[in-house]
């Protein structure tokens, strides 16, 4: 039988120490949760009242602060690094999981590098942007030295869920692929890859939620045109740009706190996909 | 022909897996071909101990951005270490187990909100709290550590509770069986066989600190001298390249780009660190 809680606190008079040490603990629970709920909850009480037609408008003013062309470029923006980074990411997986031999010099350094890369902060990826893809490439401010920004940014979020992914694949499935004549490429893509897919989508998820999230590496490869993108060499704002460029004015408060709205509200649904997603791993493995 | 296609394969794959080695070179080849003149141009010393600066009057001194990183680091660690590192322990060892999903999911959220929320949420909340209980401008040192310090705490936590749930089940077993009670094992037993994972968590949090740009910037002041109180404004690495690379030019400009330079060396720096401890953990 379990002891009732009345057993459990009469037990800590002997033992004040412990019982401090419970206190702490919990506490400090009280004050992460207290914390994530207030700046949540804080926002959307905030932000939801302003939320109006006007904010959605087709075309950006200084009257309406539409926010909605932004949007459009956080579309652009995600879809261009992904089509980008995931292709080099899910392959520079495969090379390293697949086919570089056990204790091959070259894993290491890619190992250390990505390590690296992960390790950067965005403003020092975005300076290198508008020093290496605005200036030396000749892109300019536009959503593609931004999206090439980005890709290098999410490339080892990318490539190391897919490592993973592609080790967690058991050995037999290799095996019974080559055992039935198919070679090292159909291997690799017709068995492997798929059955990996879902950590892949997990990576491709949290990859995402950086993209919309990020601005200290946008604001000096894409700029802060509140403009619709319509090649890709135009300056563009995405919504997290466009978010601290008001706030920055000081003038837009209400919208400010619509566009906080947004983000959150994109930014919950990426999470709860990517809970959907490690969730169908997890059952998988039970199955399995 | 299908050997060579095969081969031909495994050298676009060799290939494609250098991208990551050819990002890293060209990031440090552009930042110091483009910053290391200007800090010779100015001078080792005037650049890094150099305490004013003025670009108008050419004068190029970031110790008191050095300064300001290390000052709002440090205090978002002093706030936000206890409280991660014992609700890691919550998570890992007090949580009943009906509420750790949605709790976990909230410090994921946590994680994944953008830093311009962060920042916008701080300058309506905390720079108005600091303001009226503190004193000040409300745009300050404690502000940015405050706002820093709940920045950190998802990585801080997911790091060191999964590093805590590591620890073999048979450590906190034996300190049960020897009369402890859950408390004092879990403290005195399975937290220090912890110890190197939590500590990569918390370096991990450094990083994430001393990097970050946008939220700083919202809600510390931004004055680019040596702050003398918790409450005076305070201008870092970061925010100092973000404020003034939009209009910079010539020395002024590759004068920021080593600031970046500086930066970078710090993150390497803790990044190095960091995969010592988190190698020392995965062998304990």
């Amino acid at each position: 039988m379990k002891p009732s809680v009345k057993q459990k606190l009469l037990a800590y008079r002997h033992d004040p120490k412990s019982f401090l040490l419970l206190l702490a603990v919990i506490l400090a629970a009280v004050i992460t949760i207290s914390a994530i709920v207030f700046i949540i909850l804080y926002i959307l009480i905030k932000g939801i009242p302003h939320l109006s037609s006007s904010l959605f408008a087709w075309e950006y003013t200084s009257e309406n602060v539409s926010l909605l062309p932004a949007l459009i470029n956080t579309l652009f923006m995600t879809a261009l690094s992904l089509i980008i980074a995931v292709p080099i990411g899910i392959i520079s997986a495969i090379y390293l999981v697949e086919y570089a031999k056990r204790g091959n010099k070259l894993v290491g350094i890619v190992r250390i590098t990505t390590e690296t890369l992960s390790g950067i902060p965005s403003i020092v990826y975005g300076l290198f942007g508008s020093l290496f893809f605005v200036k030396a490439c000749g892109f300019d401010l536009s959503l593609l030295s931004g999206a090439l920004t980005l890709s290098i940014m999410i490339l080892p979020l990318i490539m190391r869920t897919t490592e993973e992914a592609l080790i967690a694949v058991p050995d037999s499935y290799r095996e019974g692929s080559f055992g039935l004549g198919a070679g090292k490429l159909r291997t690799v893509f017709r068995i492997v890859l798929p059955t990996a897919v879902p950590g892949i989508l997990s990576g491709v998820i949290l990859s995402i939620g950086r993209i919309v999230g990020e601005s200290a590496a946008l604001v000096f490869t894409a700029g802060t045109v509140a403009e619709v993108a319509k090649s890709l060499f135009s300056s563009t704002r995405t919504l997290a740009v466009h978010m601290y460029a008001i706030s920055g004015e000081g003038l837009y408060i209400g919208q400010t706190y619509a566009t906080a709205v947004v983000l959150l509200l994109l930014v919950i649904v990426i999470n709860a996909l990517s809970g959907l997603i490690a969730k169908k791993i997890g059952g998988e493995k039970k199955n399995g | 022909m299908k050997n060579f296609k095969e081969k031909a394969m495994h050298i676009v794959f060799l290939l494609t897996a250098c991208v990551s080695i050819a990002a890293v070179i060209l990031i440090c080849v552009f930042l110091f071909a483009n910053g290391i003149p200007a800090i010779g141009k100015i001078g080792v010393f005037n650049f890094l101990l150099g305490t004013k600066w003025h670009p108008e009057n050419n004068v190029y001194g970031i110790f008191p951005m050095i300064l300001g990183s290390i000052y709002v680091t440090a205090g978002a660690l002093i706030i936000g270490v206890p409280i991660g590192l014992l609700t890691s322990i919550f998570m890992a060892r007090f949580c009943p187990k009906r509420i750790y999903k949605p709790i976990k999911a909230g410090i994921d959220l946590m994680a994944g909100i953008p830093s311009v929320v962060y920042g916008f949420f701080g300058l309506v909340v905390i720079v108005p709290f600091v303001r009226d209980h503190f004193g000040g401008r409300g745009f300050s040192v404690l502000t940015a550590s405050i706002l820093l310090g709940l920045m950190i705490l998802p990585t801080i936590i997911s790091v060191a509770e999964s590093s805590i749930r590591a620890v073999p089940e048979s450590y906190y077993e034996g300190a049960l069986a020897l009369g402890a009670s859950h408390e004092r094992s879990v403290f005195f037993t399975v937290v220090p066989a912890a110890k190197s994972g939590i500590l990569a968590g918390i370096v991990l949090g450094i990083g994430r600190a001393i990097g970050e740009t946008m939220a700083v910037m919202m809600v510390a002041g931004n004055q680019a001298v040596i702050p003398k109180s918790l409450t005076d404004g305070v201008r870092t690495l970061t925010t100092n390249i973000v404020m003034e690379m939009g209009y910079s030019a010539d020395l002024h400009r590759e004068a920021l780009i080593a600031t970046a330079v500086v930066l970078f060396v710090f993150i390497l720096i803790i990044n190095l660190t960091f995969s010592v401890l988190k190698r020392r953990s995965d062998k304990a």
